[in-house]
């Protein structure tokens, strides 16, 4: 399976003139245009309308002539590109034959010196921030909600690294997990009333043992076949979701779930509540706000954990399994154990993020916890850089925070006609875009590993350099 | 008896098809080592290619034989999905190779999550249903309670085309030049490029071949169930892929042999047990299988190397 790679690049890449060729630039680009007009037959000429029960065909070549004529521009314009890169890269640059093996700080190391106290501060000031620049209160709401949505998903990929970025074993089922601790909060306390502070570690726990139930049987698959049989899971454990209507009202889902309470105040305008025991004026914001912060507060607390449990044996253990998992066990590590700690501990914080999210949606229903979000949790963690705590939470911010951009594009409408909604091209776009950062950036955003151990001096491992476990 | 016999026949046909999806996992699988998540939407695609076409040839062009048009479409719904199979290779995959190994497979759902959406976009997110084409049965005895054991046409048909198409396949891949190609890139493909073999066009051309048998599938698909929509390739793709792995990955006997069983079963299952479980009943083997039996029913163990 780990077949060296093989230098069989293709012509464009090994070619590259060094002055533009408008020729062969055009050339190419035709090709590249006459390719794309015989994809768009017939899925973009034709649109299938429906009348009544028959279906007719509606012609619509102007869109395929305008996707035609956009490749082709982009095509010639890639062409332009890259022979400028490429002239530019032929002038020999004059440090390159006196640089020293490992003397600067890499651009990681600088980066990280910034970057995280930075991100925590805008993090733990998000709300005020909001505030001033929103002038007030009912105003922040959406950007207070977009902030609950990314923290979410920076905890699920903080919690997936665990298994994906540190122990090397590929999961495609993470939302099982999700749905476990969603469940286990909207079930307990819809039945037995039992607050969120007493679901959260039970919806944890919870989590945890159907990460070891899951693991048990997958211990011995590898890389993709981990990947398929994860996935194959969290289809099961939605498939019961859906089918199972007695214990969890089916599709239609369990609603009227009990709101958080600020540790058993609850959030309304009542004497006992939280506005008048802090001698405030009653806003329903202030739940918001509250969310926000208990989010933070668990997501922090996921990559607290993580960063001590790398210095703990289990975590080089993990890590040594990522490394090798041959040799970890010719070094008398119990495999077993250690993958099974890695899905128990990973999927726990699955499950906190799970009941978080019940909280906060006072309703969970199976189609919540479909396979897509699954992937875009494996996409953070592998966008990110394996592995790499701040990378996870920069690609939450891209992938969650870039499509909820969109929703805002209402200005194109004015380009598009009336009919124009940007949401309709969201995963459309998020599918694209996931395909350009693989290409762009294999190994991820932040690809290179801050040594678990070191010995007088940290240097960072450059990504070329890791490897990416086998299961 | 009389419903053993029915389910035997919707479950043979229900695996054909599952079995011309399996060989693109199979293949793809055999020669990069990778699964190629988004195979089951460019069966959804050559789903949506096939329905296009055949409304075109029976209302625009006004072909009123139904063994034509049919015959046309699966022509044309190869050619374009093959043309798709090339160009998701060469834009996706083919620069991610020799990279880091789970850069396909991320590159591979950015894929899938993209063709079922611009499906989506383009076509509009209902359901498709099409007028049923082929209706005629035969009704091969009656059971005990009066029910009608039958067998369709459009059955006969999808069993047939499987098979012919698949010899043919099989010709290829066992007999030609290309084949040969194939299988040595399997083998070693470092080794291959020494011995002058071109495995960009090799593994390209490999894809070109799943995705054919996948618009074979697709216009089956359509013909048997006459209603196609966006969201229709994840599920056959997943259940594809168990059959390919229950099969043994990388064996293309295999990969029609688990795609039948998986069919059978499911068909199986919905009649004796429950309709609801069904797909629990395919995930469900899909882990016992890799778990007690990894290397499949055809396949060859995997050797662990130090």
């Amino acid at each position: 399976m780990n077949a060296p790679s093989i230098t069989t690049s293709s012509a464009e890449e090994t070619q590259v003139p060094s002055r533009f060729n408008l020729q062969a630039a055009l050339k190419d680009a035709f090709k590249t245009a006459l390719i794309t007009l015989a994809l768009s037959i017939p899925i973009l000429s034709y649109k299938t309308e429906q009348n009544g029960g028959e279906l007719f065909l509606a012609s619509r070549w102007w869109l395929v002539a305008a996707v035609v004529g956009i490749i082709f521009v982009l095509r010639v314009l890639e062409h332009a590109f890259l022979a400028t890169k490429a002239s530019r890269k032929a002038l020999p640059d004059p440090h390159q034959a006196t640089e020293p093996v490992h003397a600067e700080p890499s651009a990681y190391q600088k980066v990280s010196r910034f970057a995280i106290p930075l991100f925590l501060g805008v993090a733990l000031s998000f709300p005020l921030l909001v505030y001033l620049v929103q002038g007030g209160l009912n105003e922040s709401r959406y950007f207070v909600d977009l902030g609950i949505l990314i923290l979410t998903y920076v905890m699920l990929g903080w919690g997936l690294n665990i298994v994906v970025g540190l122990a090397g074993l590929l999961d495609l089922g993470y939302v099982a997990f999700y749905a476990v601790g969603a469940y286990s909060y909207a079930l307990l306390s819809t039945t037995f009333g039992l607050s969120f502070w007493i679901c959260l570690p039970l919806a944890g726990i919870l989590a945890a043992f159907w990460g070891m139930i899951l693991g048990f049987p997958v211990l011995r698959l590898r890389g993709d076949y981990l990947a398929i049989v994860t996935l194959a899971f969290g289809e099961i454990i939605r498939l019961v979701l859906i089918n199972w209507v007695d214990l969890t009202n089916g599709g239609a889902g369990i609603s009227s779930i009990p709101r958080a309470t600020f540790f058993g105040v609850p959030f309304t305008s009542g004497d006992d509540g939280f506005a008048a025991l802090f001698g405030l004026d009653f806003n329903a914001m202030h739940r918001y706000i509250f969310l926000y912060y208990l989010i933070l507060g668990l997501a922090l607390l996921t990559n607290f954990v993580t960063m001590r449990l790398r210095r703990l044996p289990i975590g080089r253990a993990w890590e040594a399994l990522r490394e090798d998992e041959i040799a970890c066990r010719s070094l008398g590590i119990n495999t077993t154990n250690t993958k099974l700690t890695a899905f128990a501990i990973g999927a726990m914080f699955g499950g906190f993020a799970g009941s978080f999210f019940a909280v906060r949606q006072g309703f969970v229903s199976p189609e919540s916890f479909n396979f897509l979000e699954s992937a875009i949790i494996l996409a953070i963690v592998v966008l990110g850089g394996m592995g790499s705590q701040i990378g996870v939470a920069i690609a939450a911010i891209v992938l969650v925070g870039g499509p909820e951009m969109l929703r805002n594009l209402t200005f194109l409408k004015a380009v598009f006609g009336e009919n124009f909604d940007p949401n309709e091209y969201r995963l459309l776009l998020f599918g694209a875009g996931m395909v350009a950062m693989m290409v762009w950036r294999p190994r991820g955003l932040i690809s290179e590993r801050e040594p678990s151990v070191i010995l007088k001096e940290r240097k960072a491992i450059s990504g070329s350099l890791v490897k990416e476990g086998h299961g | 008896m009389d419903i053993f016999v029915q389910q035997l026949i919707n479950g043979l046909t229900l695996g054909s098809i599952y079995g011309l999806i399996a060989i693109g996992y199979t293949m793809v699988f055999g020669i990069i080592g990778m699964v190629n998540f988004a195979h089951g939407d460019v069966f959804m695609l050559s789903a949506f290619i096939a329905l296009i076409f055949f409304l075109i040839l029976t209302t625009w062009l006004g072909i009123s034989s139904v063994a034509l048009a049919l015959l046309i479409v699966l022509v044309i719904a190869m050619v374009l999905t093959s043309l798709w199979g090339w160009a998701i290779e060469r834009i996706a995959y083919r620069p991610l190779r020799g990279s880091f190994r789970l850069a396909p497979l991320i590159s591979a759902i950015g894929v899938s999550i993209f063709l079922s959406n611009f499906v989506q976009v383009a076509q509009g997110a209902r359901n498709k249903p099409t007028p049923p084409m082929v209706r005629d049965v035969i009704v091969l005895f009656q059971g005990e309670s009066g029910y009608n054991v039958a067998l369709s046409y459009k059955q006969i048909i999808i069993m047939l085309t499987t098979a012919v198409l698949l010899t043919v396949f099989w010709y290829l891949v066992q007999k030609t030049s290309l084949g040969r190609a194939q299988r040595a890139c399997e083998q070693d493909r470092k080794m291959a490029a020494l011995l002058g073999i071109n495995v960009d066009r090799t593994i390209s051309l490999t894809f070109v071949i799943g995705a054919a048998l996948a618009a074979v599938a697709g216009t089956m698909y359509l013909l048997n169930y006459g209603v196609v929509s966006f969201n229709d390739g994840f599920v056959p793709g997943v259940k594809a892929f168990t059959a390919a792995v229950l099969g043994g990955i990388g064996s293309l006997p295999g990969a029609v042999l688990g795609g039948l069983i998986i069919g059978l079963i499911e068909t199986f299952w919905s009649a004796y047990f429950s309709i609801e479980y069904k797909d629990v009943a395919a995930f469900s083997i899909l882990a016992i299988v890799l778990i007690f039996m990894p290397s499949g029913i055809l396949g060859r163990p995997e050797v662990e190397k130090v």
